[in-house]
């Protein structure tokens, strides 16, 4: 196996992670349930497009193969993404918006804490930058979730609801594949299977303080790194990789 | 061929301001991270502070531009991410300036930060008083926060602390 281009392919997991949760929140900006929370989203919405431009540049230096950052991000199709099934989900409501920016920066966290001791020095201090804002969107979010839950019945139960909606699509964020046992070895990716415990921890800990029960005997999704993805992402797809199909490389 | 120390290059590079908090400099700021006279050319590093920053292209264009009109015509920036940028990297200078221009500057970083519900208080650009409450974490651009000061009835913002 290549190393270069394994890296390369686990940069661009992780950018499509953030691209596409990016994208989600960036289409709730001038419609937040007010005016911070408009703010709050399309800041974190922003930060994740930041930190996805970070790793698909050093991707496009690692593969060299001619293709620009834009070009993986907007010109693929949608087998070829792979990031996580929970980032695709749509916002629905106030609640679930939180919820899923609440149960992804748990993992995100835990994730780029993991990535600061690789061996790969580029992508030791890229997840470095981007654990300092992953924390903060963690607090955010889960201010926002043990709020609703202590709020009103209808706050409580829009909030139990998305926890639930949500779930199925959280078993497959801790799922690995050949990229993942390559650079394992090299000590460059972490353990995916090691996050598992740490996030259900502090998952629960804060579904605890917010009064929310923990789904039980639920239908796991699979996919999402090996590029099968809900319906969902298809649609996002269209909206956002409308400029770049029209005008391919486009400047502002 | 114009004759050009680091030093000169440092000092040109802290004139240019930054476009949302224009009385303090990128450099004020801990942004520029070294200047290095290579053999046929001037190289800049530079560290970006928030990932989504959109002044950070500006600041590339800003530092090719101000080297140009200083005679340099070959000079390239580069950006590194080792060490993380952090708002400790700003100078005591610059939070100076930051209050006077209505922001009040970010506290030194510590394990307490990400703590849910976290009570800090922040002193009033304007007044000085404690009396203070968050409005919100996010405000006009990526490093800044909204606040409200209670003694003087005035919003400020505050520098993120990171």
């Amino acid at each position: 196996m290549d190393t270069k281009k394994t890296v390369a392919n686990y940069c661009i997991r992780i950018a499509d992670d953030h691209l596409i949760q990016a994208q989600r929140l960036a289409e709730l900006c001038s419609y937040g349930p007010i005016l911070e929370e408009d703010l709050a989203m399309t800041n974190i919405s922003l930060d994740c497009f930041g930190q996805a431009e970070f790793f698909y540049d050093y991707a496009v230096e690692l593969l060299a193969d001619g293709r620009t950052a834009d070009a993986i991000a907007f010109r693929r199709s949608e087998r070829q993404y792979t990031n996580h099934l929970l980032v695709e989900q749509p916002n629905g409501d106030f609640a679930m918006t939180m919820m899923r920016v609440f149960l992804y920066s748990a993992f995100s966290k835990l994730w780029f804490e993991a990535l600061v001791h690789s061996n790969d020095e580029r992508l030791a201090a890229l997840a470095a930058k981007a654990l300092k804002e992953a924390k903060y969107h963690l607090r955010h979010s889960s201010e926002w979730v043990i709020r609703l839950g202590n709020g009103t019945d209808e706050s409580l139960n829009r909030c139990q609801g998305a926890l639930i909606a949500l779930w199925p699509f959280t078993d497959n964020l801790f799922a690995s594949n050949e990229v993942d046992a390559h650079l394992m070895e090299l000590g460059i990716a972490c353990d995916m299977a090691q996050l598992r415990g740490l996030w259900d921890l502090s998952v629960k800990e804060v579904l605890a303080d917010a009064n929310l029960l923990f789904p039980e005997k639920v239908h796991m999704q699979k996919g999402g790194i090996d590029g099968m993805h809900s319906e969902h992402l298809g649609h996002l797809l269209c909206e956002m990789q409308f400029l770049q199909r029209a005008y391919p490389d486009a400047k502002w | 061929m114009v004759a050009y120390s680091k030093e000169q290059i440092w000092q040109w590079l802290s004139e240019i301001p930054d476009p949302d908090i224009p009385v303090i400099s990128i450099t004020d700021l801990g942004l520029v991270k070294d200047v290095m006279l290579q053999e046929d050319e001037v190289l800049i590093t530079v560290t970006p502070s928030y990932s989504g920053c959109p002044a950070m292209q500006l600041f590339s264009d800003e530092i090719i531009a101000k080297l140009k009109l200083n005679g340099i015509e070959k000079a390239r920036v580069k950006t590194v991410f080792s060490p993380a940028w952090s708002s400790d990297m700003i100078s005591e200078e610059a939070r100076q300036k930051m209050k006077v221009h209505g922001i009040a500057p970010p506290e030194k970083t510590n394990e307490h930060l990400h703590q849910r519900f976290l009570k800090t208080s922040v002193n009033c650009p304007w007044c000085n008083s404690d009396r203070t409450v968050k409005k919100s974490q996010f405000g006009s651009t990526p490093c800044k926060a909204l606040w409200y000061c209670y003694s003087c009835n005035q919003p400020f913002e505050y520098f993120k602390c990171i």
